[in-house]
């Protein structure tokens, strides 16, 4: 029981917020950093970026060091900080991405080009003449992944881009990202709280907590390791009997009167095929899904685990 | 190239102060009336004594007027350094930091307030009049002076200012540090240093060098003895302090931005 106490003088204290974070990225890959508040995520964002100089340790981002040769550095990367404007808040949106293009000397063809691509797949249309102060969130963030693209970085860090968003703008954001990410130009960094940006952008996933490095992997792989059962989801033309007794199967719920049944079962038993083709054998099937763990689950395993005993104590 | 840059990015600035061409008066307005009380207060001291430090009211007029010309040239060019510790303090400063471009150009260029012109035209308004009525003895190397006196002690300034609200790099709120020396070098320089204290006065000549400002440019100019003795090669020697000022200042900024720390997420 940790003891509280009320009312002592703040002390100063130095805090280690990444303390033992090694990560090699490849060119063209697709990395998430998830962690907790606090974790350390940012700072090491920030260190990658020129913005915090480390006070031990070396990072080397595009071949660049990113305090030493911060200029160069900003050249090549774009990046994106969910609670950060780059852009210039009393100016309509469209000067600000003709600030930034000229801040990174963007042959003006080639700048053309890149937003009408931009305007196109994130319709910013609608709202390229109003002052960046009164766009909405959503609208807002759009400009800034546009403007942290115009000058074609090798490499896009975004810190927590989806904060703050609603549904459909995050789902608008994550199909642009993983869109362009997809053409194989551009490596992806990001940090987020938002477990379906890892789901739908990355591969890999770097789990940070205490300025340490958790879990390392491509996000099928944790899935396998740490995530136990998933859930085959069938619809049925006809009412019918809780399908129990199949291999593998732990769990049969059932819904909408026998019509809609949920089965979790154990994936090293059976695969989700081998389940789907036992189950239309025994009743007529309209329709089926299969729920993935989320990395929601999968991360509160990491925590819960053996892992990081701290976290329990909170 | 970077200078095309910042040309864009103030261009962008001024067009948008002037869309308000009222409010933008209005503005100017404010700044020269608000830079003329500290001249009122000089005349009506005036009223009362005869010397001030043993300067007469003509001389400690000259004074204010290099002063408050280089106050204003100074705050029209890196006024926007007041900015900073608020930059620091809510994490603003990281995006300077992303940019492929210098920090502290970005940062002074981000705000440029076209109204501080106000200050620049009451100081040359009363700079300009009170050459003319002092009846100088015009050598060459006054006329230098009285050209680049504003000009250097606006560098002087400038540097102190930049220097002072770095300071906010390593304190969480360093604004009320800097602003005592941003809005105290006003009041420092416009009067003989003479009428300072001993030890008020060594700082202001050797520490943070703001008898060079005015006070030793006005000696220049003048052509009289320095009541405290001076040597007289400091009434010269503003321009090099300047520099050394300039160094001085490049090198806490360095320092300050290397020990940035950022706020959190």
């Amino acid at each position: 029981m940790p003891r509280v106490t009320v009312g002592t003088r703040l002390r100063r204290r130095r805090v280690t917020a990444v303390a033992d974070v090694t990560l090699a990225v490849a060119s063209g890959e697709a990395v998430g950093l998830l962690g907790p508040n606090g974790a350390g995520k940012s700072t090491t964002i920030k260190m990658l970026t020129g913005v915090l100089v480390p006070t031990a340790g070396r990072a080397l981002v595009c071949g660049l060091d990113p305090v030493r040769e911060r200029r160069e550095l900003a050249r090549r990367i774009g990046v994106v900080f969910g609670q950060r404007s780059q852009l210039w808040w009393d100016l309509p949106l469209v000067e600000s991405f003709d600030l930034h293009a000229a801040i990174h000397r963007v042959p003006p063809a080639r700048y053309r080009e890149r937003l009408a691509e931009c305007v196109a797949l994130l319709d910013l249309g609608g709202f390229l003449a109003t002052p960046v102060r009164q766009l909405s969130l959503g609208q807002r963030m759009r400009g800034e992944v546009t403007a942290a693209l115009l000058h074609s970085p090798e490499l896009l860090v975004l810190d927590e881009p989806t904060i703050g968003l609603d549904l459909a703008s995050k789902e608008r954001l994550r199909g642009f990202l993983s869109a362009v990410n997809a053409r194989g130009d551009l490596t992806l960094v990001l940090t987020t709280h938002d477990l379906p940006d890892v789901e739908r952008l990355c591969r890999r996933v770097v789990v940070i907590d205490h300025g340490r490095v958790l879990v390392d992997d491509d996000l099928a792989v944790l899935r396998q390791r740490f995530a136990g059962n998933r859930r085959l989801v069938v619809e049925l033309t006809t009412p019918a009997p809780p399908l129990t007794g199949l291999a593998g199967v732990l769990d049969v719920a059932v819904e909408a009167q026998g019509l809609r049944q949920r089965l979790e079962f154990d994936p090293r038993v059976a695969t989700a095929a081998e389940l789907i083709a036992r189950v239309a054998q025994r009743v007529e099937l309209r329709d089926v899904a299969v729920d993935e763990p989320s990395i929601e689950d999968l991360v509160r395993t990491l925590y819960t685990g053996q892992l990081s005993p701290r976290s329990t104590s909170l | 190239m970077a200078s095309h840059v910042y040309r864009r990015i103030l261009a962008s600035r001024i067009r948008g102060q002037l869309a308000y061409p009222g409010s933008f008066t209005l503005d100017v307005l404010a700044q020269l009336v608000g830079q003329s009380v500290e001249l009122v207060v000089i005349l009506v001291l005036f009223t009362q004594v005869t010397t001030l430090g043993g300067f007469s009211a003509g001389e400690v007029v000259l004074i204010y007027g290099l002063s408050a010309t280089a106050f204003g040239l100074a705050d029209l060019g890196v006024g926007q350094i007041e900015e900073l510790p608020e930059h620091i303090r809510t994490g603003e400063f990281d995006v300077l930091l992303l940019r492929p471009l210098a920090v502290l150009p970005q940062l002074l260029s981000a705000d440029v307030s076209l109204k501080r012109v106000g200050r620049v035209g009451i100081g040359l308004a009363v700079l300009v009049w009170s050459l003319d009525a002092r009846h100088l003895d015009w050598t060459p190397v006054r006329v230098l002076v009285a050209a680049t006196a504003p000009l250097v002690g606006a560098v002087i300034l400038a540097a102190i200012w930049v220097a002072t609200n770095a300071v906010s790099f390593w304190l969480v709120d360093g604004r009320e540090v800097a602003n005592s020396f941003t809005y105290g070098s006003s009041f420092s320089t416009s009067y003989p240093i003479t009428i300072y204290g001993p030890w008020l006065r060594r700082v202001m000549c050797f520490a943070v060098p703001s008898a060079f400002v005015a006070y030793f440019p006005a000696l220049a100019l003048l052509g009289r003895p320095d009541p405290l003795g001076l040597p007289e090669a400091l009434r010269w020697s503003s321009p090099l302090v300047a520099l050394l000022a300039v160094v001085g200042s490049a090198w806490v900024w360095r320092s300050g931005v290397r020990h940035y720390q950022g706020t959190g997420s």
